[in-house]
């Protein structure tokens, strides 16, 4: 059985990796199981990089790459793309912009010289800035009446505090009608460039042949002025428990985040934090969380945890969705749980039962070719080796449910927890 | 040609597809019935959604916990859908994991407990389910639209169903639902992935074979008479943006007309995809009514939406309105694109554009067997697996001419209901 899985992994013995002399990285991986090809990567241009008063900026260049390049106007971007059923779209985070594309097999000189194209070469025509601009805007008033992202944002405002993870990756209405064209022009100029670009290619291509395609479109390209990101601050623990509530009336539901701080990807508390958060929200209908607040007490559709971990401090939180008559209800059951983890941990049978879904889980997240890009991505954001996917059964078979208390008893203090609410 | 998949009978009438596909050790196995919201009279509306949830809650033999716990230990995956026309409950497993799948799925087709405790907190969580849908604009405004196009049709309500019968229905309604239909001459069975056919057979008769049929279902039949005039309605809720929702009542999916609103969605309002899992979309920025609405800057958003369904339902447009104008402009704009595909003929080379748009759409969904399991039984719920098989050619025989028919019968006024989404709490912006 083992065996069978391992050959179903991507490895380092399948996975062609490239650096080209600017400082793209490459990573390429065969799938002829169907005539499609996926791509998908990142470059150092994230929001990280945004004033305060312009924050957004980096979700708004990225987002008006596409829209116009020395090569092709916008209506040609995407006659190119959709006229063979491609898609390639651009969006940023806190410490990146990414990018996911997929095409024909065929076409993926095509999808390759269109990514190029914009990357070096986006003009950033002024009617579409505007309408890019007032499309974010929508998506803004959208957004401000979304009871879960404004449970979310709130969240992250209460745990974040005075760090930069604090701020919405896409900005305010007002820093968005800040930003000019200009600001666009200069944040291009001066962050996109080739050094720290990843490219992962999966699909029926020959490894060989994406890597050639690749260094032919975006081999020459140089970038002298790219800064380095500026040292993120210590992040400030809570000192007690903060509650904030977003009202937004007319709503049937509310929505509910409640957790703190948690560890960064590469940090050792990862694995168990990580295998303990299934037992907590996730494992089968959501693991603790779903059984008490959604089959025991009937009361939410969703209820679950998460914990999300990237380069800087992560966060870890549980979130659920409710009537508004039932957010203390819901809120003491889930305190309790959180207490109760941090108390007394998991068992070791709870624990058994979360390692074996990571372990039997592999293939079917490895099974597409977009879950294989995803996995490359991951191993080289967070220096994970190319092997890693083969070594992770073991990695996670060695943690402990020590590990995972003594995680959980780091993060999770259920007398400091930022809790979001958000609703009518 | 050898035929890439198999069909099989059992005994009690239990239909079997098996597609062998060694990419990846994985399986998937589906189990649909032919019960969904079409099937549900005026103060049970919701019942099929609902037993879906109940049939998660746990039979004798696996007990709710343990059916879980046992699913994910095995990195499976596994969910249940419940659809106008059909309910249908899948896993994909590690190859070696499946019969855990294939055996729970036979006990629940018979031995689900639908305990009355579990019965009333799952009224709450599906009430909840309800309350976050009504959060969403385009929700509310999608349901008032699909109530004014079907009085008589039984499409005419959600699939979540009324609140008010969502508090009303008891534990007894639900049994009785789910002992009528649940039987295996109601019931399709697909399942695609790293398996020997005659195996798989063999292990599946061992364990479906015996349960025992029972009578067969009746089905609602109360088709909608023709529309009599264009409807228009008003929803108003908190937010500040606009919405226009324009539907026109279409043909069903073994209607021949379904091939040329296809390409007729198409063109408007992009490519859009069936695959259920994975694949993703093909953006619609050169679509007609992308370049009419959102270049123009009268909307910021455009999306259609076509369903497979039994008999006719909707073909769907979903416009986000720009701030600055108003949903009487838009959908002026909207009409002159539609008389432009009425009144111009089509040139073939668009018709092969679609084309192509919808074979890559085909291959990214045959990255994955989930996928490919889920198309194996869906077209089984409306048509045949052949429908699936020959879509592609069917969308090829589509011509300028066909298009242009197309476009004047069902694009038309009398056929369509306008829904306006007005939000109360609009503020100056731009």
């Amino acid at each position: 059985m083992k065996t069978v899985i391992h050959h179903s992994l991507p490895g380092s013995d399948d996975i062609t990796r490239t650096v080209l002399p600017g400082g793209i990285t490459t990573l390429a991986r065969a799938n002829f199981n169907s005539p499609s090809v996926v791509i998908g990567g990142y470059l150092p241009c994230g929001s990280l990089y945004d004033t305060d008063d312009k924050l957004g900026l980096a979700t708004f260049t990225a987002l008006a790459l596409l829209r116009g390049s020395k090569k092709r106007t916008f209506q040609k971007i995407f006659d190119n793309l959709e006229s063979t059923g491609a898609s390639l779209s651009f969006s940023a985070g806190g410490h990146t912009a990414g990018f996911t594309g997929r095409a024909l097999a065929e076409d993926l000189p095509l999808l390759l010289d269109i990514l190029a194209d914009c990357l070096h070469h986006p003009v950033f025509p002024n009617d579409q800035v505007e309408r890019l601009r007032t499309q974010i805007l929508t998506g803004l008033s959208i957004r401000a009446q979304d009871t879960a992202e404004m449970a979310s944002i709130t969240f992250d405002q209460i745990v974040y505090g005075s760090h930069p993870y604090a701020r919405p990756d896409d900005g305010w209405p007002e820093t968005i009608q800040a930003i000019t064209r200009n600001d666009l022009i200069d944040f291009h100029h001066l962050h996109y460039g080739p050094r720290g670009m990843v490219l992962a290619i999966v699909g029926a291509v020959d490894p060989k042949t994406m890597a050639d395609q690749v260094a032919s479109v975006l081999g020459s390209w140089h970038n002298r002025s790219q800064p380095d990101l500026p040292p993120l601050p210590e992040l400030k623990s809570l000192k007690k428990t903060v509650v904030r509530k977003v009202k937004i009336p007319g709503k049937s539901q509310a929505d509910l985040v409640i957790g703190s701080s948690g560890p960064r990807r590469k940090d050792p508390e990862f694995m168990p934090a990580s295998l303990g958060n299934s037992v907590l929200g996730q494992f089968g209908m959501a693991g603790r969380i779903g059984e008490v607040v959604r089959k025991k007490s009937g009361l939410a559709y969703y209820a679950m945890s998460s914990l999300n971990a990237g380069i800087g401090p992560g966060s870890w939180d549980v979130s659920a969705g409710v009537n508004p008559a039932n957010v203390q209800k819901a809120r003491d059951l889930i305190w309790e749980e959180i207490s109760r983890f941090v108390d007394k941990g998991v068992t070791a049978e709870e624990l058994s039962d979360s390692q074996s879904n990571f372990i039997g889980r592999l293939p079917l997240s490895l099974e597409s070719n977009a879950g294989v890009v995803s996995s490359l991505l991951n191993m080289e954001r967070f220096d994970l080796g190319l092997d890693y996917y083969r070594r992770y059964p073991d990695l996670v078979r060695a943690i402990t449910p020590e590990n995972v208390l003594a995680a959980a008893r780091k993060y999770l203090h259920p007398d400091k927890l930022a809790i979001a609410i958000a609703g009518p | 040609m050898k035929k890439s998949y198999s069909e099989h009978l059992l005994a009690n009438g239990l239909k079997v597809l098996l597609k062998e596909i060694h990419t990846a050790p994985l399986v998937s196995s589906w189990l649909w019935y032919r019960v969904g919201s079409r099937d549900e009279v005026t103060g049970h509306t919701g019942i099929s959604h609902w037993c879906e949830h109940m049939q998660f809650k746990g039979t004798p033999h696996f007990p709710a916990s343990i059916l879980d716990r046992a699913v994910s230990r095995d990195g499976g995956m596994w969910n249940a859908f419940t659809y106008f026309d059909w309910t249908t409950y899948f896993e994909t497993m590690p190859t070696e994991k499946i019969d855990l799948g294939l055996r729970l799925e036979a006990d629940r087709m018979v031995n689900s407990l639908f305990d009355k405790k579990e019965v009333t907190s799952e009224r709450t969580v599906v009430i909840s389910e309800r309350e976050g849908n009504e959060n969403e604009p385009i929700f509310l405004l999608g349901e008032a639209v699909q109530n004014a196009a079907f009085r008589v049709h039984p499409y005419h309500h959600e699939i979540i169903g009324d609140p008010p019968d969502l508090i009303s229905m008891n534990r007894d309604d639900l049994f009785s639902h789910y002992r009528t239909f649940y039987i295996p001459n109601n019931a399709v069975m697909s399942v695609a992935g790293d398996f020997k056919t005659d195996e798989m057979l063999t292990h599946i008769r061992e364990l479906y074979e015996q349960i025992p049929a029972g009578p067969t279902p009746p089905r609602i039949a109360r088709p909608e008479p023709a529309a009599s005039g264009e409807h228009r309605l008003t929803v108003e809720g908190p937010g500040e943006t606009a919405y226009l929702d324009i539907s026109y009542h279409a043909p069903a999916a073994n209607d021949p007309d379904f091939f040329p609103v296809t390409v007729l969605d198409s063109l408007l309002a992009g490519p859009s995809s069936f695959n259920m899992f994975g694949g993703g979309g093909i953006s619609n920025k050169t679509s007609r009514l992308y370049r009419a609405l959102v270049e123009k800057e009268l909307a910021v958003s455009v999306n259609g939406g076509l369903s497979a369904t039994i008999d006719p339902y909707l073909y769907s447009i979903v416009i986000t309105l720009h701030p600055k104008h108003n949903s009487d402009e838009v959908l002026a704009a909207f009409d002159n694109e539609i008389r432009r595909i009425q009144d111009e003929r089509t040139p073939a080379k668009e018709i092969t554009r679609a084309i192509k748009q919808a074979r890559a759409l085909f291959a990214y969904g045959a990255e994955n067997i989930t996928n490919q399991a889920f198309w194996l039984g869906h077209a089984e719920m409306f048509s045949t697996y052949d429908w699936f098989l020959t879509y592609l050619d069917n969308l090829a025989k589509v011509t300028p001419t066909d298009l242009q028919k197309a476009a004047q019968k069902y694009l038309c006024p009398q056929n369509r209901v306008v829904g306006s989404y007005h939000p109360t709490s609009l503020k100056v912006r731009v």
